[in-house]
């Protein structure tokens, strides 16, 4: 089962294309334009269409998705845990 | 799946424009005449009435585009004919000339010196005659390089940018190829983005005239912004559904215009392409407004792909849904044309998935009812630039 998917290798975060996702799990990442597979360990709960960190992240680090930045850090992130608007925001507007 | 041999059964206009719907509309110039419209399309079974709350004391670009709106749906070839109301003669006039000029059958009533009986009597007479009229037109055999199709996403989620914009990605490569004519907009969501989307420009000057709408409407963001929009873009859905930023979801946005297909031009709102190709409408990315706009440029079939489950339909232009996130899949199944959550699963490839959206895209131009036409959705909006004199 493919619990991630992400686009780019270089993606700091994947995306939950199933639900149910407990902290603890042995996950399934896809990279899409690679067609390959890694794995990462949960250590939060992360929803369906919510994003895992696939790298440790200080404040201020840029988030990378399809190869692309994303926003910012505004609070660390570790390896696992679940990546979202209590952590990152838009470097926009 | 698709060639340049493809064909649809479509209905040929009389200025040679294709539609896949043969709609007899009654179209209200303004808010006072929604009333007499609805009458008389409760009094006429089998014709549609547009109701919306706009067209007085509009001025300037506002007012023309009103009018531009009005109009293209007026010409739009999902449409047979044509009854307008209005509360005056005037602008009336101006909306019934609009149509004419496709050579549509069109007629037109002013409410003043009338009152609603005495119009929507008259403008009943007519309408039951263009139903009749229209009941005896043929479906024809059509090239696929004349369907014009358009996209917009609404309610995104991540498995928007994963699966379901890019199967319309894939979709418009083929339809590309064969040179059908294609538009997406959406300025704002194309925020983060922007690089991406001048580096598949056709032209130096697409570009430019390109980033000159998008950094128009940055300018018009930052200026009316009272925070970092983070309660309106992404909304509380795409929040929800785990977008975080203006950013990720502009990259997942703009999945749409797949790998292959280059940029050929920008259109203003509600403005008709003047060849095939890709192009660019600066638009708003509220759902129902930048469909509308895309119905009154003369698109005739609509992908719409959603994450956490939009609704959307058009009055006129049918809303094919597509959705890759298999809970909404699950829980709101009777809004999905096409499922691609398989996508996600590597059950099928994203040329399987792209062919699946164009063997729906066929059906539906052939005459097949969508989820939201079937339930009933007609949400007809019109984009306001500013306020009323």
């Amino acid at each position: 089962m493919i619990h991630f998917v992400l686009h780019d290798a270089k993606d700091t975060v994947a995306v939950a294309v199933v639900e149910g996702i407990t902290a603890g799990t042995d996950a399934t990442a896809w990279i899409m334009d690679e067609d390959r597979e890694i794995t990462v360990r949960t250590t939060q709960p992360i929803p369906i269409g919510h994003k895992v960190a696939l790298s440790d992240m200080n404040t201020g680090d840029t988030v990378i998705k399809y190869g692309i930045d994303i926003g910012r850090v505004v609070t660390p992130i570790k390896k696992g845990e679940h990546a979202h608007v209590h952590n990152i925001k838009t470097k926009r507007w | 799946m698709i060639s340049k041999d493809t064909t649809f059964w479509g209905y040929r206009r009389e200025n040679g424009r294709v539609g896949v719907r043969n709609h007899v509309i009654i179209l209200p110039v303004d808010d006072l005449s929604n009333a007499s419209s609805e009458a008389v399309a409760n009094n006429i079974k089998g014709t549609l009435a547009i109701p919306h709350p706009y067209g007085r004391l509009q001025f300037g670009a506002d007012l023309d585009l009103h009018f531009r709106t009005l109009i293209g749906t007026g010409c739009n070839p999902n449409v047979a004919a044509v009854v307008v109301i209005g509360i005056e003669d005037g602008w009336t006039q101006k909306v019934v000339d609009g149509i004419a000029k496709s050579g549509k059958p069109v007629v037109g009533f002013g409410i003043e010196g009338h009152g609603d009986h005495e119009t929507i009597m008259k403008a009943s007479k007519a309408a039951r005659e263009l139903l009749q009229a229209a009941s005896e037109k043929h479906r024809e055999l059509c090239k696929i390089e004349e369907l014009w199709v358009s996209t917009k996403c609404g309610e995104s989620d991540t498995t928007s940018g994963c699966g379901a914009n890019p199967t319309v990605g894939s979709a418009f490569d083929k339809l590309y190829g064969v040179g059908a004519t294609l538009v997406f907009g959406e300025t704002s969501e194309i925020t983060g983005g922007e690089k991406v989307v001048v580096s598949r420009c056709r032209t130096p000057q697409v570009a430019e005239d390109f980033m000159k709408v998008f950094n128009r409407y940055q300018d018009l963001i930052n200026r009316h912004k009272t925070s970092d929009l983070s309660d309106s873009q992404p909304t509380k859905g795409n929040i929800a559904g785990g977008l975080t930023t203006i950013e990720e979801k502009a990259l997942g946005n703009i999945q749409k215009i797949g790998k292959k297909c280059l940029v050929d031009g920008v259109l203003d709102k509600a403005e008709s392409p003047t060849g095939p190709g890709l192009w660019f409408m600066d638009s708003s990315s509220a759902a129902a407004e930048m469909v509308t706009l895309c119905a009154a440029a003369g698109f005739a079939v609509h992908f719409f792909p959603t994450g956490q489950g939009n609704v959307i339909g058009n009055p006129i232009l049918p809303v094919i849904k597509i959705c890759a996130n298999p809970r909404t899949v699950r829980t709101m199944s009777e809004h999905i044309d096409v499922d691609s959550s398989g996508l996600l699963q590597r059950e099928i490839s994203l040329d399987q998935a792209g062919d699946k959206l164009l063997d729906m895209m066929l059906r539906t131009a052939n005459g097949r009812l969508t989820a939201a036409e079937a339930l009933g959705h007609r949400e007809f909006v019109l984009t306001r630039l500013y306020e009323s004199a």
